[in-house]
């Protein structure tokens, strides 16, 4: 199988790196980062491409946009690892439609486009008869939509709980752990490099609603946005507050949950029993579906990290080529 | 609940097995024999907990064992729901906070705890609220966000949804 991968940062760096290490029968012919691109028929040299980029930050020539290898690269299938831009969702958002628009299937780790635009991206890709997969914007290597679409077939999902960002939930489990004050949580997270110089897109919970919302449209197809989530942060906890959940064998933890029938759509610190699986530490991610058949289910992984998330990237690139694009 | 039964041996324990089998907690037994009484019965009161729904079923059970009821008394509060809230406690008028559950009729804070960092830090309380009804309880956490929001405190809500 063919494919372009458009973004070179931290996610598609370990991707090109996973493509390279690992004899998946995928070729890259096409690849751009935010300056430059390269395009080659036969195949790209991926390490000498990711040295290229570790010297000069440019990974090819500087004449060839990300535009041209959507548009120009002979591929099955693009790969969008564009930064998140949860306003916009571009750059990633024109990218995936021009490519689902020339019949490309898409794999994207960028939350942008399928939470701004997930009803027209589905419809776009049903009418082009192409794949359009994004495991990695939830939950960073938990299988969570092959979970919903494949294992979980045939059951109604009747709500869904997340511990979807990592950095408020090691921040909670630092300040429930060792008694720190928010602040002292914050600085030692960025320090440990899990927190942005401004933390406020993760502390205040949009990074978990974007996520939540994803999930929702996923499952129930319900068309809800971002406004549409009922949020608040972590960032007015104090240790007290940690110490009177601690005294009654619970924690806080910042939940995302959805449950339509209750018309629940929602991202806010919760107390929660500590034996509740959803109580994960440091980074670590969580979700549990609830369904009628299964009842409940838990799944936790990791939710960050170049390789971590390259694998949720490289199974939705397999079950395309099984699936689409040729079967071996 | 004031039960009036035959003074027998072995009656006492009769009256109290459908309470276990309605799945109750007895939470005291009173009993005081009357030292002027002339009949075969016995007067006894029992304070229990029963699950919501369970008493009618107490009731008629009750009534099979030849147990006469008197009186029952008022019910309990029974659902129990525990929330934390973060802010100025104190000069947002605690008070006022707890009296707007107190005063639903419906539901009351039971318990309250509380720390008191320096006077203009932000307080940390943990208020335990019961009601009689699972819809009472959610009426009484629907109005505490009403106040949380109106006083800018921060509600930390149970998960409660979670089976």
């Amino acid at each position: 199988m063919k494919v372009a991968i458009i973004g070179l940062g931290s996610v598609g760096r370990g991707v090109a790196e996973m493509i390279a290490k690992k004899d998946l029968g995928i070729r890259v012919t096409g690849l751009a980062d935010s300056k430059s691109g390269c395009i080659d028929p036969a195949g790209i040299d991926l390490f000498r491409v990711l040295e290229k980029k570790k010297k000069s930050g440019c990974c090819g020539d500087k004449n060839i946009s990300a535009l041209d290898v959507i548009r120009k690269a002979p591929y099955d299938a693009l790969i969008d690892v564009t930064p998140t831009n949860a306003m916009t969702g571009e750059p990633g958002l024109g990218y995936v439609m021009q490519a689902i628009k020339k019949k490309k299937h898409i794999v994207t780790s960028n939350k942008g486009p399928i939470a701004l635009a997930y009803k027209e991206l589905r419809a776009l890709a049903e009418k082009n008869g192409v794949a359009l997969r994004y495991e990695a914007t939830v939950g960073g290597a938990i299988p969570i939509f092959h979970t919903l679409g494949h294992g979980l077939a045939g059951n109604e999902i009747l709500a869904v709980f997340g511990v979807l960002n990592g950095t408020c939930n090691y921040i909670l489990t630092r300040m429930a752990d060792e008694g720190l004050t928010y602040e002292q949580a914050l600085l030692e997270a960025r320090e440990m490099g899990y927190a942005e110089a401004d933390p406020s897109y993760d502390v205040e919970g949009i990074d978990a609603a974007i996520k939540l919302v994803i999930l929702a449209n996923t499952i129930w197809g319900n068309g809800v946005k971002l406004d549409d989530v009922d949020r608040t942060g972590i960032n007015l906890l104090t240790p007290d507050a940690m110490r009177l959940a601690e005294e009654e064998d619970c924690t806080v933890r910042l939940i995302a949950e959805a449950i339509p029938k209750k018309g629940f759509l929602r991202v806010a610190p919760r107390i929660i029993e500590k034996s509740n699986p959803l109580v994960v530490d440091g980074t670590l991610n969580a979700i549990t579906i609830e369904t009628d058949m299964a009842k409940e289910i838990t799944l936790i992984g990791r939710g960050a990290g170049s390789i971590e998330t390259a694998s949720a990237i490289l199974g939705d690139l397999l079950f395309i080529r099984d699936r689409y694009v040729e079967r071996s | 609940m004031k039960l009036e039964m035959k003074d027998s041996p072995g009656q006492l324990v009769a009256a109290l097995k459908p309470m276990s089998d309605v799945g109750g907690n007895i939470i005291a037994v009173i009993h005081q024999r009357d030292p002027d009484a002339t009949d075969d019965t016995l007067n006894v009161q029992i304070v229990l907990e029963l699950p919501e729904g369970r008493l009618d079923d107490l009731v008629t059970m009750l009534k099979k064992q030849g147990v006469h009821i008197q009186r029952i008394g008022e019910e309990r509060l029974l659902y129990q729901r525990t929330v934390i809230l973060i802010g100025h406690l104190m000069h947002t008028d605690l008070s006022d906070t707890v009296d707007r559950i107190d005063s639903t009729g419906f539901a009351e804070v039971s318990e309250l705890s509380m720390s008191m960092p320096a006077v203009t830090e932000r307080s940390s309380s943990r208020l335990t609220i019961k009601s009689v009804t699972k819809d009472d309880m959610e009426d009484a956490v629907a109005i505490l966000r009403t106040v949380a929001k109106e006083k800018d405190l921060l509600l930390i809500e149970p998960l409660e949804e979670i089976l």
